[in-house]
């Protein structure tokens, strides 16, 4: 909500700078976005008087022109308008002036002839013919009828002498998106008395309204208060000048009188009105109504608008003539020829005007007031203001009377002021009295303990509302600052929560960064990793209103952010990259309306020294890191998105809680990488119920360990997994340890065989192991070996 | 004899003072006191004689032993000595060559100023809870006393899941008041609610249609505004420093009455308005209030007799802030270059 400071004028008297006067209204909780100075674009342009007119030597169209600035001599300017003459009042803008759009003049010569500055057409000012009706459109701005002095600043000859203070309105605050609603929020931050003004209508025009005009309201669920009053003999003009300038303050363009007055009001009492031609109100009856069968109506603007059947019109007897509070029909718009008008002042039901206009794509300043529900007794003194205008303006004849229908029952609400209740929720000591006067500053009377709230105040209903308003005015950064007392709580994380600080704590300890991408993916990023069409993973949250297809459903793999983020970064000519995303995605479950959202570790990375191994050594550490349970890797040859001879699924607890492996080629090619990305996932939220049992500590070993090591020849399909689980359960508990250390085919081993060198370690708790202890193990082993797997000493 | 072991005894004091390796004091001890030495030598013939002059000639032998043998130990303590500064000589290094480089991980700047804002709220007791992103209706807006018709419900505003729009995105983490009050139900409540929230905001540099809140709430008996403000203020200068400048204004929120939104002082010209601040010497931090009794009644807790606050922080606007980011985008682009620098 924009308003003038010098409209503000009429209600209360504030001296503050624009500044002070934004803080305090920001302090007091009607808080000041922006405040601009009218006069900001126009400087050094003031009224000058032609004193004389000659030709320029060198053109036969422009003049040179003495002009008194009232600043000593009379100065010279050139000008190629031929609308001026002797002893004309203009615009001069002088030398070192500035117009509207930064526009900079300066003195200089025209055609060889000194100029020291420039004549102004009104467009030059800023100004639009609405503005000035009178003004010759295609020439200098001749100000002789304007109540101007020769050397005085433009911008007071156009009431830029202005500041338009630009609120932010809150949603429980409809009365201040008027004038009136803003001047009393400032009266009561200011502590200084507000202006009431009872308009006063003479009337008395020829004839008896209900013989003229008859109001039905079908649609009494929709139209809370209809008020109307008629005006006969208009006179259609244009606005005064004081008028015009107050509406171009508020950034509305003046039209004729009539229409300019509805306007006015609309801004002053926030109460939007429309005009109607009585001509075009057939059978002098006006109906409101839903649109029903009626398809289609032109508006003021001139275009067609669809109706729907909901949506409330204002008809004649015939068809309809106004979209009701969003904008009247083109077909009984007041003409230069109207004669009898009729003012409406009316409430509507704010959702339905919102769903009218969003549905038409028409947000108008009525509509928009009557989306917050205005004060439904604002149409009376609004309809009231209006003929008053009109009597004021002599723009035509008010006609006695008013018809007033009223589809609501005004319920007066009242309630104690509870000034302990408030002093114990806001952490004060402030008396009673201080409450009521702060109360009564806002216009909201307390008597005898009870509040009676005013009918534009609907937010007040409780005692938490009231001591809303006290601490407004008693001052929010008065309120003490404490701790708070009362019962200690134990803060801290969760299980879950610790687990997930220390699996991020493991990832960067690794060399993996953190990413943070978006929940909401494309449908297209299934094909990109090659899930199945058919596979359940493609069964998910949609969005019914997305902002792209890009966006439009919630994931349900995390793979497909981590390859977006690889992709950029690869694109971007980044090395070695290593980053991991703890994330969620949104699986859809039958039976249930909100889908599961588990947790998933992914890790992703690419670069010269990323391996298979490399990164599973990483998932292993991780993994240790976070005491899960131990895990096996599995060959998994049948993930689409994998490598399908470098992909393993992760066993931990005897669940598949992830997958890590080569993102296949093909995959890789679909974000445009080129060389080999390397990815783990982890099912986070699983791995949670996976862990091992907490550590505590084992006594160091007080006998030496013997160290054996065993070079294997097999077949070549015999994985080192399986020597591995073999040689464990053949050792028994003295094997400590086992580690690969070679693998090797070659010249010496046979075709289709491989050999593999392991080191193991045994050791005893109680003694230091004999020979015999350990040739009987390594007996054991190479046994079981042979008989299990076909494995031979190398 | 006498005589003899005297020039013993300056031969080999003169020729140790020479020596300028380990084997040359090798050759000159076996030269002098090996078996087939000089000196050895000498005292073998001892024999011839008489038994006066044994023992005299035996002390000045001695004497001369212990001498070289002194002056071995010294000159062999001087070698080495010289040999290890030799090596250590040899072996210096330029010491400004870069180190080999390790690759470290980094914590994304959203959530280390999570993690900071984190730890303040745990130390005052607040405890870290987490709920759905994908809500209901109910919980995103009519159980937080939002009127149906609000415009923040529009479909322009809020993403919706379901055609009755009765399941959406979350539009704030504020849900989680209500999810709060049913999982813990008696009071005293102090919890933390970070996460990620959803507004069908088109991305630009302080826009991104997904983004991060906090949001904190505390239940209690005698809870105030003054705690309210108390607690934030605390915040802020963990935050920002123990000298920021705060401000509480009026606001509206329809699950808050009294509502607040807190501003803090521009860093940057403090107080006297820049481009930072648009030219309000004020940033805009966070909003807050004391939970609306409407809110607590939909949550079964007498407003009677409880009362509490509750506050919503964007977490991506405090990070910004706190790193100076000065473009969104970038959080979520999550570029290595971007990350590493945190």
């Amino acid at each position: 909500m924009n308003i003038s400071r010098k409209w503000l004028r009429e209600f209360v008297d504030i001296t503050a700078t624009d500044r002070e006067y934004a803080e305090t209204m920001t302090i007091a909780g009607q808080k000041v976005e922006t405040t601009e100075r009218m006069d900001a674009e126009i400087k050094n342009v003031v009224v000058g008087k032609v004193l004389s007119m000659t030709r320029h030597e060198n053109s036969d169209h422009m003049w040179v022109c003495m002009v008194d600035v009232a600043k000593g001599a009379p100065v010279q300017i050139v000008t190629g308008a031929q609308n001026v003459s002797e002893g004309d009042l203009v615009p001069v803008a002088q030398d070192d002036s500035y117009l509207p759009g930064g526009v900079h003049i300066t003195a200089g010569k025209l055609r060889g002839v000194e100029s020291c500055g420039m004549l102004c057409s009104f467009k030059e000012l800023g100004l639009t013919q609405n503005d000035v009706p009178d003004a010759y459109e295609n020439g200098i701005w001749i100000l002789n009828d304007e109540d101007c002095a020769v050397g005085q600043d433009i911008n007071l000859v156009i009431g830029n002498d202005d500041a338009i203070v630009e609120f932010e309105i809150t949603n429980n605050r409809p009365d201040c998106y008027s004038l009136i609603g803003l001047a009393r929020e400032t009266a009561a931050a200011f502590n200084v008395p507000m202006r009431h003004h009872e308009p006063v209508v003479k009337g008395g025009a020829e004839g008896e309204l209900r013989d003229l005009l008859d109001v039905d309201v079908p649609a009494d669920d929709l139209c809370l208060r209809y008020t109307a009053r008629m005006v006969r003999n208009v006179k259609i003009a244009p606005s005064p000048k004081w008028l015009r300038q107050r509406l171009r303050s508020a950034g509305i363009r003046p039209i004729n009188n009539i229409v300019d007055i509805t306007n006015y009001v609309m801004v002053e009492y926030g109460q939007p009105m429309h005009a109607f031609d009585y001509r075009y109100v057939s059978g002098g009856k006006i109906i409101v109504r839903r649109a029903g069968e009626d398809k289609t109506l032109t508006t003021l603007d001139g275009q067609v608008r669809e109706l729907q059947p909901d949506m409330l019109v204002i008809a004649d007897e015939t068809r309809p003539v106004g979209l009701a509070g969003i904008m009247g029909g083109e077909n009984s718009e007041i003409v230069a020829d109207t004669v009898d008008v009729v003012f409406e002042s009316a409430n509507f039901n704010g959702s339905s005007i919102r769903k009218t206009a969003l549905a038409l794509g028409m947000r108008t300043d009525a509509s928009a007031k009557f989306e917050k529900d205005i004060d439904p007794m604002l149409t009376v003194p609004a309809v009231n203001r209006a003929c008053e205008l009109v009597e004021l303006l002599g723009a035509g004849e008010v006609m006695d009377g008013m018809i007033d229908i009223i589809n609501y029952v005004p319920e007066p609400y009242s309630m104690p002021l509870e000034p302990d209740r408030i002093n114990a929720l806001l952490g004060t000591d402030i008396p009673e009295a201080d409450m009521v006067e702060f109360l009564r500053r806002e216009e909201v009377p307390v008597e005898d303990g009870v509040i009676h709230v005013p009918s534009w105040r609907p937010d007040l209903r409780c005692m938490a509302d009231i001591a809303e308003e006290v601490a407004r005015f008693y001052g929010y950064n008065k309120i003490d600052t404490t701790l708070m007392r009362g019962t200690t709580t134990m803060g801290g994380y969760s299980a879950g929560q610790l687990l997930e600080n220390a699996a991020g704590a493991a990832a960067r300890s690794m060399g993996y960064s953190e990413i943070i991408t978006y929940s909401f993916v494309s449908p297209a990023s299934f094909d990109l990793v090659r899930i199945p069409a058919d596979s359940p993973l493609r069964r998910t949250v949609k969005l019914v209103n997305p902002l792209g297809e890009d966006t439009s459903i919630m994931r349900t793999v995390i793979l497909p952010s981590m390859l977006d983020i690889l992709s950029r970064n690869y694109s971007y000519k980044n090395k070695g990259v290593k980053l991991y995303e703890l994330g969620k995605i949104y699986l859809p479950v039958d039976g249930q309306t909100l889908p599961d959202e588990p947790k998933r570790l992914i890790f992703g990375t690419y670069g010269e020294n990323e391996t298979f191994f490399t990164m599973k050594g990483e998932v292993e550490a991780v993994l240790s890191l976070i005491n899960a349970k131990p895990a096996t890797f599995v060959a998994n040859t049948a993930n689409p998105s994998y490598h399908p001879g470098r992909c393993a699924d992760i066993v931990i607890g005897g669940r598949v809680l992830g997958v890590m492996g080569q993102i296949h080629p093909l995959v890789a090619q679909n974000y445009g990488i080129s060389g080999e990305v390397y990815v783990a996932e982890l099912d986070f939220t699983g791995l949670m119920s996976e862990l091992a049992e907490e550590r505590v500590f084992h006594s160091l070993p007080r006998f030496p360990a013997v160290s054996r090591d065993l070079a294997l020849v097999c077949d070549e399909a015999v994985t080192v997994g399986a020597l591995e689980a073999c040689i464990t359960k053949a050792a028994g508990p003295l094997l400590r340890s086992i580690r690969l250390f070679d693998i090797y085919r070659g010249p010496g081993i046979a075709e289709g065989k491989k050999s593999a060198a392991f080191s193991l370690e045994l050791r005893a708790d109680d003694r230091t192991l004999t020979d015999d202890d350990s040739t009987g193990v390594l007996n054991a082993v190479l046994d079981a070996l042979r008989k299990e797997l076909d494995v031979v000493l190398r | 004899m006498k005589q003899q072991l005297e020039t013993i005894r300056l031969e080999a004091l003169q020729a140790l003072d020479a020596v300028t390796n380990a084997a040359e004091l090798d050759a000159l001890r076996v030269r002098f006191l090996g078996k087939k030495g000089e000196l050895t030598a000498v005292l073998k013939s001892m024999g011839k004689l008489s038994a006066e002059e044994r023992p005299v000639m035996g002390q000045i032998a001695n004497n001369v032993r212990a001498a070289i043998e002194e002056k071995i130990e010294t000159t062999r303590a001087a070698l080495s000595a010289r040999a290890l500064e030799a090596r250590l000589k040899a072996e210096a290094i330029d010491v400004t060559i870069p180190g080999e480089p390790v690759q470290l991980g980094h914590r994304h700047p959203m959530n280390k100023a999570l993690d900071e804002a984190k730890d303040i709220f745990i130390s005052m007791g607040f405890k870290v809870l987490e709920g759905p992103e994908v809500e209901l209706a109910d919980y995103n807006f009519t159980r937080l006393n939002i009127a149906a018709n609000h415009p923040s419900r529009d479909r322009s505003d809020t993403f919706y899941v379901t055609d009755d729009e009765s399941v959406l995105l979350r539009t704030q983490t504020s849900p989680m008041q209500i999810r709060a009050m049913e999982q813990i139900k008696t009071p005293p409540i102090r919890v933390l609610a970070p996460g990620r929230v959803y507004r069908k905001d088109e991305v630009d540099a302080t826009h991104s249609p997904m983004f991060h809140q906090i949001e904190g709430l505390v239940i209690d008996k005698g809870i105030t505004m003054a705690d309210l403000k108390g607690t934030l203020e605390t915040l802020i200068k963990a935050m920002y420093g123990p000298d920021s400048v705060i401000r509480f204004r009026p606001h509206h929120f329809p699950f808050t009455e009294p509502s607040c939104e807190v501003d803090v002082q521009c860093f940057k010209c403090r107080g006297a308005g820049c481009p930072t601040c648009k030219g309000e010497g004020w940033i805009e931090l966070l909003g807050a209030g004391m939970v609306h009794p409407v809110v607590l009644e939909n949550c079964g807790i007498d407003p009677n007799v409880y009362s509490g606050f509750a506050f919503g922080i964007g977490l991506e606007r405090m990070a910004m802030r706190r790193f100076k980011i000065s473009d969104m985008r970038m959080i979520f682009e999550n570029d290595i270059r971007f990350l590493s620098q945190f």
